[in-house]
């Protein structure tokens, strides 16, 4: 039964860093602007091509 | 099918490729796109140079017509001013700046992109980082190799210039106080998740099978991980008992401060002493559910302002004349004495006399009528309006702070906290709890060591201390204002903190800004007096009206709804504050002011606009037009009059006594003429007869009656607007369930009283047990979590059912 210290302890360095980057999360915020991320992640990487006399429908 | 009469026989409409909006005077054509204005099509040329034309296939027509904005150049000349880089930028060192720009005119992906890409744009921008729900963009630039000026300057080539006003130089940070709440919750909640872990054994007698050092290592645990709880999330009741109790007042954190100091020295005494398993987990519980309260109650609309005076609304820097010479300058530096330019569209930063030029001056955001009043050379122009028309030359008369306007904020109401002694409901019953409270456990004590037991005593009196901590009691508020505060919100009315709610369930007498508030632009009442309009000629002023975007043509337009327009062969001319004129049949047609058409306007009535309308210098007939009342309010004065007392106040002359009289009877106690501090001192001698005052205004000119108020309700059109400081931003939509509103903050608090009488049963039956000395861990680790978890569940229950049986929210849910 004695290993149920060394659980303990692992259980609460887990939880313990599970706290710590919550913080650090909110520090660096992550929570403030939960909306514009959102929208960011649809841009494509890069610009198509000058050439655009057909306004580009999206394929995929 | 489309109405017969809304097609516009014109020559074929094409839109703009940049904004989307139809191009009516011109369209330009350039590189096979067509565009309504010059600024358009800068727009489109300086990204297509850049390759970034993708912003046209993110959204549909994305930009903002470039039509009306000023393109004078030297307008940022400013930004070169170091003193007022310095209270602008965010951070700086030797080669980067970081600042944040407010950009209102934010609204679509297009936007993010571009705003985002704008190092594509110039190579001295490092970064731009959109935040859309804000509408900030904050920049990260090289200042070698572009100024702040430049950047400006850029944005507003492409189209998205910053507002940057005076609020931005003196900048106040006020958010991390929410920050911290969040840390103290979370810390709170992890170690109340684990001390529970390591006391479930004890409670289901498992430690015993584990053996007599698993017990004592779970209580240690138990005390290390309390640490925290005690000496961090807890610190706020403390400083707040305390400063309470150096006040000699009793407010509901002392019985919790009682409460948590005396759990925590009990169970360590419990646990080094005694051997036993103590009461931190209901420590770590407490404190979690307390902050959770807490954080529920401070619900906060990010995208409001409740907090806005007249420097978020003045422009940072103003047009000097010397010499003939113009120089822009910070408005700090303006001096009274200087001559100022001002020019379309611009503000008027200071009470100043008319030198040179037409003045038109719309006051729309200080009175709330949005009709320019026209000003002859010599009348002195006060500041807040907006100079509609050609540039106009002043003279500054006073210095930006001290003007008719802005002296409000002189006024020593803005100097105190707003704080007119209303006792919450749960502050007034702390003082009686904690001393019975007290009471009992003295007696209790007293009692058992005249049995002689003074050991069972002293668990008797702690005990009691304990189990009456007002974990429940301090929760059935936050709750229920909580949400309240949400209910309200959905209905449009958005409140600054909680305690507005308490403070509006109080009222009982409620004063409203006449113009702006019960009036509205769009609700104008239009007469026409003269020779009857013939089909052709109401066809023909429609076409007229339909071509211009002045607030008088609108409302005519309004007027002649479902009429069709002729078509016109001539062009419509607009002169500035004076009316249109066009050629039709050959016939000279004119639609404007007395002067414009020649007309006599002596003896007609006044109170309203007029608009006359000639055929060939021979006037047929005039417009009246006033300002009419807002859908319902005449309804919902009458509901607020049967229990409350009413007021009213003008800025106007009173000659609509009598007809506000007929809509809203006799008791109704009216004043005309009321200046920006008339309607504060108005304000004050109610408040010093003893009324609760709740302010219901508009625009600047009530800045001073909302703040003196006891509560004071913004109405705006649109609540992301500009509106001034005040308790709470309502939109004008729904001024009308002002009455179910005020009446909900009543039920609010019969809600709370219900919910304390909830936790006094459960302090009651805990109370009972503790005297006895019976009260043990388990006992508390499961009586402490059900009441609360009951009161909360009890106050959204019957807030959101009631809320929704009255019609203010759509669904419970």
């Amino acid at each position: 039964m004695e290993v149920i210290f060394i659980l303990i302890a692992i259980s609460l360095i887990l939880a313990g860093t599970f706290l710590f980057l919550f913080f650090r999360a909110m520090k660096g915020g992550q929570f403030e602007d939960n909306h514009t991320p959102a929208i960011r992640i649809l841009f494509d990487n890069e610009p198509k091509t000058k050439d655009k006399k057909v306004p580009s429908t999206k394929l995929k | 099918m489309s109405d017969p009469s809304k097609i516009v026989p014109q020559k074929e409409i094409s839109t703009c490729f940049h904004c989307g909006e139809d191009c009516k005077d011109e369209i330009l054509h350039f590189d096979g796109k067509e565009f309504c204005c010059t600024g358009c099509q800068l727009v489109y040329e300086v990204l297509n140079e850049n390759d970034l034309c993708n912003y046209y296939d993110i959204a549909e027509n994305p930009g903002l017509s470039q039509k009306d904005l000023s393109k004078r150049d030297n307008r940022f000349d400013y930004l070169d001013d170091a003193d007022v880089i310095k209270k602008l930028v965010d951070f700086q060192n030797g080669a980067e700046t970081h600042i944040t720009f407010n950009i209102p005119l934010i609204h679509c992906a297009s936007c993010i992109w571009l705003l985002e890409n704008l190092h594509k744009l110039h190579e001295g921008v490092v970064s731009g980082r959109v935040d859309f729900i804000k509408k900030k963009v904050q920049v990260k630039f090289l200042q070698d190799k572009i100024s702040l000026k430049d950047l400006v300057k850029l944005l507003s080539r492409i189209g998205y210039e910053p507002t940057i006003n005076l609020a931005d130089t003196d900048k106040k940070q006020v958010q991390s106080m929410d920050k911290k709440l969040i840390t103290k919750l979370a810390v709170a909640g992890f170690c109340f998740g684990n001390m529970m872990l390591f006391s479930l054994p004890e409670y289901f007698s498992e430690a015993e099978l584990l053996g007599q050092g698993f017990k004592k290592t779970f209580n240690y645990l138990n005390v290390l991980l309390a640490l925290p709880v005690f000496f961090y999330s807890a610190t706020d009741y403390y400083r707040s008992a305390w400063l309470s109790v150096r006040n000699k007042a009793v407010n509901m954190d002392v019985p919790i401060a009682i409460g948590i100091v005396t759990l925590f020295t009990y169970s360590l005494y419990d646990i080094f002493i005694l051997g036993n398993e103590g009461y931190m987990d209901t420590l770590g519980g407490l404190l979690f559910f307390l902050l959770i309260g807490k954080y529920y109650q401070q619900k906060t609309y990010d995208t409001l302002s409740f907090d806005r005076d007249y420097k978020s609304y003045f422009p940072i820097a103003v047009t000097r004349l010397v010499k003939d010479e113009e120089e822009v300058i910070p408005l700090i530096k303006l001096n009274v004495g200087d001559i100022i330019r001002v020019r379309n569209s611009e503000l008027i930063p200071s009470d100043s006399i008319l030198l040179d030029g037409e003045a038109f001056i719309d006051y729309s955001f200080v009175t709330g009528e949005e009709v320019p009043v026209s000003k002859k050379k010599g009348e002195l122009i006060y500041a807040g309006g907006r100079q509609k028309g050609k540039a106009i030359t002043l003279a500054v008369q006073k210095s930006p702070s001290q003007g008719y306007l802005t002296d409000l904020w002189n006024n020593e109401s803005f100097d105190k906290d707003k704080n007119h002694g209303l006792e919450s409901l749960a502050n007034k019953i702390s003082g009686k709890f904690t001393f019975t409270v007290l009471m009992i456990a003295l007696l209790s004590l007293l009692f058992w060591i005249w049995a002689g037991n003074t050991s069972l005593g002293v668990l008797a009196f702690t005990s009691v201390l304990i189990i009456t901590c007002p974990c429940a009691l301090a929760m059935s508020t936050p709750f229920t204002l909580g949400n309240t505060l949400r209910v309200f919100g959905q209905g449009k009315l958005y409140l600054k903190n909680a305690q507005v709610i308490e403070k509006l369930a109080k009222i009982d007498t409620v004063v409203f800004d006449k113009t702006g508030t019960l009036t509205a632009p769009s609700e104008a009442k239009v007469q026409y007096f003269g020779e009857p309009l013939s089909a052709e000629s109401k066809s023909l002023i429609k076409a007229i009206v339909n071509q211009s975007t002045h607030a008088l043509s609108n409302r005519i337009n309004t007027w002649l709804e479902g009429i069709r327009a002729v078509s016109l062969t001539g062009e419509v001319e607009e002169f500035t504050g004076k009316g249109l004129r066009t050629n039709y049949k050959s016939q000279e047609i004119k639609l404007g002011s007395a002067d414009f058409v020649g007309a006599d306007s002596s003896g007609l009535p006044n109170g309203g606009n007029l608009v006359f309308f000639a055929v060939e210098d021979f006037v047929l007939g005039y417009f009246f037009i006033q300002s009419g009342l807002r859908k319902g309010v005449d309804q919902l004065v009458d509901a607020v009059q049967k229990e409350k007392e009413v007021h009213f106040l003008s800025g106007d002359q009173d000659h609509e006594r009598q007809n506000l009289k007929r809509v809203f009877g006799d008791n109704i106690q009216m004043s005309f003429n009321q200046g920006p501090s008339d309607k504060l001192q108005y304000i004050k001698s109610l408040n010093a007869s003893g009324k609760n005052t709740l302010m219901i205004g508009d625009g600047l000119n009530d800045a001073g009656a909302l703040r003196e108020s006891s509560i004071g309700i913004a109405v705006t059109d649109k609540v992301t607007n500009f509106s001034p400081a005040s308790d709470a931003i309502m939109d004008a939509g729904m001024l009308y369930k002002l009455p179910k509103f005020l009446d909900f903050t009543k039920t609010s608090r019969s809600i709370i009283k219900a919910s304390f009488g909830l936790s006094f049963t459960y302090n009651t039956v805990g109370v009972f047990f503790a005297v006895q000395g019976l009260v043990s861990p388990v006992f508390c680790a499961i009586l402490m979590p059900i009441s609360s978890i009951s009161v909360v569940l009890f106050t959204t229950l019957t807030t959101n059912y009631i809320a929704h049986k009255r019609g203010l929210k759509e669904k419970i849910w």
